[in-house]
């Protein structure tokens, strides 16, 4: 295990602090950066940084303990993650982790001696498509195999500079399989807002060129077309793509309505949900779209600020991100003029630093603010009093793209597409046992079977939908539609082979909220803990019906009584499994009556061995 | 008139404090007696369960293998067996030592200690085997009823008992399951 041996030199935390202000909300930025610079925050830096900010050492620690990518302790030069989802155990990420750890002689969650290199698991990275994943000092891997991990480790080993490794190891796919009505041609910049600006015109605005149309003379007043857009979104009757399906035209008149000295739009690209990678796409390949619609969504509501929250995992699209928003700028698309209409919109980019619970509304919001990432009361809701208690428009990524398409192609276009109660389009993200994942764009109403036949994964026996929140169907249920008034879903679908054992999915999944559960409230925080206790009991073949009661009861609990979504859908896959693959618990049930999860003589070794006894007594 | 109810109870890893409450139920306690005898109990001062007994009341937590050998004795003799007060729930006081090793906790006592003579640790064999946690009881048999609190009211103790004698499924009302 490494050690500090002296406090390393606290320039580099000055020069970070220097470039924030004295706002305690820049915390989680602040410390982001200090973590990439030394590859942990030394005690040295939480009190300059408390100290800068006023607050206090211990809120400063807090978050340091809550964020999964950042740590107290050195996590080496090189700091690899290995993604711990399902399907990227089932590329073999578990046998290439240890690889690794073998190749560079290192204990799996501890820093080397010479501190050079720690290795560990973390939550899906978002590269289900194109796994085993992993991140390597903010930078991801795909496509792991044993040669990447040869070269890998000799890259470490000779430390080489990040900057200088091969391109090739870090090459990310888009995987875009089928496209439909929305994403089939590229997106022009500007035309959707332009679109929005100048809606419900007459024939002659149209005929002008946009700068004369939007000028106060041609008689069009500007916000005209912001209610008219809000129209639009009305008649296409988007919901939100996050998976909660919220309308969105409700909300944004929500927040324009209500009065405020100032409101915000919230682009929530947390994409914790394992499984789910369509986000990252589209902010690699249809970034403009979004941050378009974003625009829109701040034309209309009336608001100047809009801000990304985008997952560490994705820290890689910082400079293509930043880039884009720049040229937006320069377009004058974003900025105090926008369009030369007086209309001001900026956008910028908040990091995460590894909370699947970020991605809750009220949680973002708490992190944006520079704390936790902890779900607030339920009420009010973050468009009544969001970001600093101002109404602020929360929408996913794909939302955002959909309400650009929106603005441009009007809202009767739009609902023309999907289903009755699932208007529109939707991206799915197919992982998992098939020929050809990747992203797929099919209208709402879409069945199960028929996203299977196009990935080539018809012989799955279960398909988890929306993620190990989501539901678990089995191949009985194969026709069963993708829309809000079958399987309701954020587009997230895993397919299972015949030849997987079903109760590795439950194992990985309650690992995954017991990691990820905030631990605000008791239902979550211990269910999810006695979950796993209980799911491994069974696994190491000590389980027995009075478990399976036991778990029964618990996910009874949360589902009814957990503070949030987290904790009220921990469960599904837990229920699920137990009524359709019931078959691969009951393989590992070895004993009707209750025995321990534990060697209950063992448990007395350590006195035996302090004592020397050895008679009857000392064993049980 | 039905066959009285038998009860058997006992502390493991506790401090009796359960047991207290459970006096506390007052003139109740002559109800109860009523509709069930106690069969071994501190209470009485019996040893041994005779037989079979309808209901065990356990408090306590597990921390040697004597606590351990009682609790599978009472699974075994008791059709319902009932996890009493906090350390029998979660291990409760006892079971802070759980962040500790064993070693550390027997040298501080035996011998680190303030004026320990004859520092060693103890390995008379009339001694039980302490165990390397302290545990819950659940987590070694099956447990049919929890009443929490440290300790539980007089009231929380009457109502399960009232209800088990009377072949009733006992179910707390939120008001016995507050405390501040
Ligand atoms: C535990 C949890 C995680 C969530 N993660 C995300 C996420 O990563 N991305 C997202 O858009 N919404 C996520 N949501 C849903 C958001 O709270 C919110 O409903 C959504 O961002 C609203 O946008 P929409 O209406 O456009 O879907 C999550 C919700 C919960 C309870
Ligand atoms: S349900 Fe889980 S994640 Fe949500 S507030 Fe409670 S502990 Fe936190
Ligand atoms: S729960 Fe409280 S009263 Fe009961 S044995 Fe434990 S410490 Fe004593």
């Amino acid at each position: 295990m490494w050690r500090e041996e002296a406090p390393p030199a606290m320039d580099a935390v000055r020069g970070i602090l220097e470039s924030h202000e004295r706002d305690p909300g820049e915390l989680l930025q602040i410390l982001i950066k200090v973590q990439h610079s030394y590859h942990y925050v030394p005690d040295a830096a939480v009190e300059l940084i408390a100290d800068h900010l006023r607050v206090t050492r211990a809120h400063v620690r807090g978050l340091v303990g809550f964020y999964s990518f950042l740590s107290s302790t050195y996590r080496g030069e090189y700091a690899v993650y290995i993604s711990d989802n399902i399907t990227d155990r089932m590329q073999g990420s578990t046998g290439l982790a240890t690889y690794l750890c073998n190749r560079l002689n290192v204990k799996l969650g501890e820093t080397r001696q010479d501190g050079r290199v720690s290795v560990r698991f973390t939550s899906c990275t978002g590269m289900c498509d194109q796994g085993p994943a992993a991140l390597i000092n903010e930078r991801a891997l795909t496509r792991l195999t044993r040669q990447r991990m040869d070269r890998i480790a000799e890259l470490i080993n000779s430390r080489t500079p990040m900057e200088e490794w091969p391109a090739e190891l870090f090459v990310v796919e888009d995987n875009f399989r089928r496209s439909d009505v929305m994403f089939r041609r590229a997106f022009e910049p500007g035309a959707a807002l332009k679109a929005a600006m100048l809606r419900g015109g007459d024939e002659t605005l149209k005929s002008l060129q946009f700068e004369e149309a939007v000028d106060p003379s041609s008689g069009h007043a500007w916000r005209r077309g912001a209610d008219e857009t809000l129209k639009e979104l009305y008649r296409s009757d988007l919901r939100g793509r996050g998976g909660a399906g919220f309308k969105a035209a409700i909300k944004w008149e929500t927040c324009r309505d209500i009065s405020a000295p100032e409101r915000y739009v919230i682009c929530n690209a947390d994409e914790g949900e394992p499984g789910t990678f369509k986000d990252r796409v589209l902010l690699t390949s249809y970034a403009d779209m979004v941050f378009e619609g974003m625009t829109i969504c701040g034309y209309v509501v009336g608001s100047t600020r809009g801000i990304l929250y985008i997952r560490q995992e994705y820290w890689y699209l910082k400079s293509h991100l930043e880039a884009v928003l720049a040229r937006r700028r320069e377009a004058d698309l974003l900025g105090r003029n926008v369009l030369g209409t007086g209309f001001a919109f900026d956008i910028d980019i908040h990091w995460g630093a590894g909370a699947y619970i970020a991605g809750m509304e009220s949680a973002l919001i708490e992190s944006v603010e520079g704390r936790r990432a902890k779900p607030r009361k339920r009420w009010p809701l973050p468009v009544v009093a969001g970001l600093n208690r101002r109404p602020t428009v929360v929408n996913n990524v794909e939302t955002f793209a959909a309400a650009a398409t929106i603005a441009l192609k009007g809202g009767a276009w739009f609902a023309g597409h999907g289903t009755g109660h699932s208007a529109g389009t939707k991206l799915f993200c197919v992982s998992g046992d098939c020929e050809r994942a990747g992203i797929y764009e099919y209208p709402f109403g879409v069945s199960v079977r028929e996203v299977l036949r196009d990935c080539g994964g018809l012989d799955a026996q279960a398909v988890q939908i929306s993620g190990p929140s989501g539901v678990t169907i089995t191949r009985a249920e194969f026709d069963r539609i993708l829309a809000f008034e079958d399987l309701s879903t954020a587009g997230t679908c895993m397919v299972f082979g015949p030849q997987r054992d079903m109760f590795d999915v439950v194992r990985n999944f309650t690992q995954f909220f017991r990691h990820e559960c905030c631990g605000l409230c008791t239902p979550c925080r211990v269910g999810t803990s006695l979950l796993e206790m209980l799911v491994e009991k069974v696994a190491a073949g000590k389980g027995s019906p009075v478990d399976v009661e036991q778990v029964q009861s618990i996910c009874q609990l949360m589902k009814t009584t957990a503070h949030c979504g987290l904790g009220q859908t921990a469960p599904n896959h837990v229920i699920d499994s137990l009524v359709k693959f019931r078959g691969d618990w009951d393989k590992r049930m070895k004993t009707t009556d209750f025995v321990p999860a534990f060697d209950l003589d063992a448990a007395l070794q350590e006195a035996r061995q302090l004592t020397g006894r050895d008679d009857a007594m000392a064993h049980l | 008139m039905a066959s009285k109810r038998k009860i058997a109870t006992c502390s493991l890893a506790g401090c009796f404090g359960c047991h207290m409450s459970l006096l506390d139920i007052d003139e109740r306690l002559l109800e109860l007696l009523e509709l069930a005898d106690f069969d071994r109990s501190p209470i009485n001062d019996i040893k041994e369960i005779k037989g079979i007994v309808d209901i065990g009341l356990v408090e306590g937590g597990l921390c040697n293998a004597e606590t351990v050998r009682v609790l599978q004795h009472f699974r075994e003799h008791c059709r319902v067996l009932v996890s009493v007060g906090e350390c029998a729930l979660t291990g409760g006081i006892p079971s802070m030592r759980n962040h500790l090793s064993l070693k550390s906790c027997l040298e501080e006592s035996y011998i680190r200690g303030v004026g320990v003579e004859n520092a060693h640790i103890p390995d008379d064999p009339e001694l039980p085997l302490l165990l390397d946690k302290v545990y819950p009881l659940h987590e070694v048999v099956k447990v049919d009823y929890y009443v929490p609190g440290c300790p539980p009211s007089a009231d929380a103790l009457w109502h399960v008992l009232s209800a088990l004698v009377t072949g009733r499924d006992p179910h707390l009302p939120p008001a016995l399951l507050k405390y501040d």
